[in-house]
């Protein structure tokens, strides 16, 4: 289940789960439905019995690592030592757990540092991580006017303003990090989570993104969405001259790769309630039209809580490698 | 794909500096280390051309290589072999003089 607990379900239920599962996405996204040779794939896959399932030999994919370590490791370093030598990551991240651009600013210079020894002491790509957080900017942490609490009183334009100025303070923050951490030798930067706060949240991302790629052309660039749908919060920002807000994977992926960016990240999230068989129609049928137009590699978010993986804390094995394996063999995603 | 455990970290450089998706990256790096596609994952055949290579490998207990070429030394190679500038490499020649 999407909660993690262990169910068992005859062939026919799993079924009407996948088929629940993609109508419902379908139905949502305005997209078309998993054909009938996807449902009987993900059925082989989900209809396992195995503990743990995989890919054919040479049909692996590229494993970035939003949040490299467990933090409880040695330090940083050694805990991205150990997934690249233990866990056979291919992408590590440093990150820190105050995981805001906003937050690391004020102690880049020690991130920085860390970067440093991280680069001399791995053979890795290493790249730095953190969330955009536009909310972050907003009162009480931040200075500008809650656009939350402005809202519900209808005071819809100083809403609006009081985002688009979060945002600019938000491109330059992410410059600011960024540029320090390409000085400490980083071979990426990935905005995680981006378009959590909404529309203007992920402006400010793909804004920023187009700064660095103009400034560095070697520089890897990953986009992690939060959701599988940008939320209007402010419903009149544009990149492009096309309106973010009601955004759907493909049109998600449209903008990031216009942006410049390396590696798109989509994420779906987990309905605790319902099976993973139900979760993964329902996630691959959003992400699957973006695979169809995608120029850049895909890395589908496939972690707890998103991307058919359950939320708890120690998913499943059997869920996470059923869910990689499907991602991989149907959508022929590049990473995740 | 393994990471440095076969040729994971070589495509995901490709990925992150060259934006390619997986096919043609997998097919980039094998053309450029001179072997298939299906042996990038295979860390058996990867261990021997990352040491022919100066690419990298992991020290074990009971596989240590003082002798070759590791961490920064290994991405100086694998800048040269990829052809793609590697930031810390860059750095690390301007920084030192050479």
């Amino acid at each position: 289940m999407g909660d993690g607990s262990l169910v068992e379900m005859t062939r026919s239920e799993m079924r009407a789960e996948l088929e629940a599962g993609t109508q419902l996405a379908a139905k949502r996204a305005k997209v078309p439905e998993l054909t009938q040779d996807e449902l009987d794939h993900l059925l082989d896959i989900y209809g396992s019995a195995a503990r743990f399932t995989a890919v054919d030999i040479g049909d692996e994919v590229v494993m970035s690592n939003d949040g490299t370590g467990s933090k409880h490791i040695g330090n940083r370093v050694q805990d991205l030592q150990s997934y690249e030598a233990l866990i056979g990551i291919d992408i590590v991240e440093l990150w820190q757990i105050d995981y805001s651009y906003k937050a690391i600013k004020t102690n880049v210079a020690h991130e920085g540092q860390a970067m440093k020894i991280a680069q001399a002491l791995l053979t890795n790509p290493v790249q730095y991580g953190a969330m955009p957080d536009l909310g972050r900017y907003s009162q009480p942490d931040g200075p500008i006017p809650n656009w939350s609490e402005l809202l519900p009183l209808g005071k819809i334009e100083e809403a609006r303003r009081a985002q688009e100025e979060a945002a600019a303070m938000l491109i330059d923050d992410i410059g600011f990090v960024a540029d320090r951490m390409v000085a400490a030798g980083t071979d990426g930067i990935d905005f995680d989570t981006t378009g959590a706060a909404g529309d203007a949240d992920f402006l400010a991302g793909l804004t920023a993104c187009r700064k660095l790629r103009e400034k560095y052309p070697w520089l890897g660039i990953e986009i992690g969405m939060a959701s599988e749908f940008v939320l209007g919060m402010h419903g009149q920002l544009t990149f492009d001259g096309e309106r973010l807000a009601g955004m759907w994977p493909k049109d998600q992926l449209r903008m990031v790769q216009a942006a410049g960016a390396s590696i798109y990240g989509p994420a779906v999230n987990i309905n605790t309630g319902k099976s993973t068989a139900w979760n993964i129609a329902r996630a691959m049928t959003f992400i699957k039209p973006a695979m169809q137009i995608a120029e850049i590699p895909v890395h589908v978010n496939v972690g707890m809580g998103v991307g058919g993986v359950p939320t708890c804390v120690y998913p499943p094995a059997d869920a996470t490698s059923r869910a990689s394996k499907a991602f991989v063999e149907i959508l022929k995603i590049d990473g995740y | 794909m393994g990471g440095m455990r076969a040729a994971g970290d070589l495509v995901a450089r490709m990925q992150m500096t060259r934006r390619m998706r997986l096919k043609e990256a997998k097919q980039y790096v094998a053309d450029k280390l001179g072997c298939g596609t299906r042996d990038l994952s295979d860390p058996v055949a990867m261990e021997q051309i990352r040491i022919e290579k100066g690419l990298g490998t992991l020290p074990f207990t009971s596989s240590v290589r003082p002798d070759d070429a590791g961490m920064m030394e290994a991405k100086f190679n694998i800048a040269r072999t990829l052809d793609i500038p590697i930031n810390c490499v860059e750095r690390f020649k301007a920084r030192a003089g050479l």
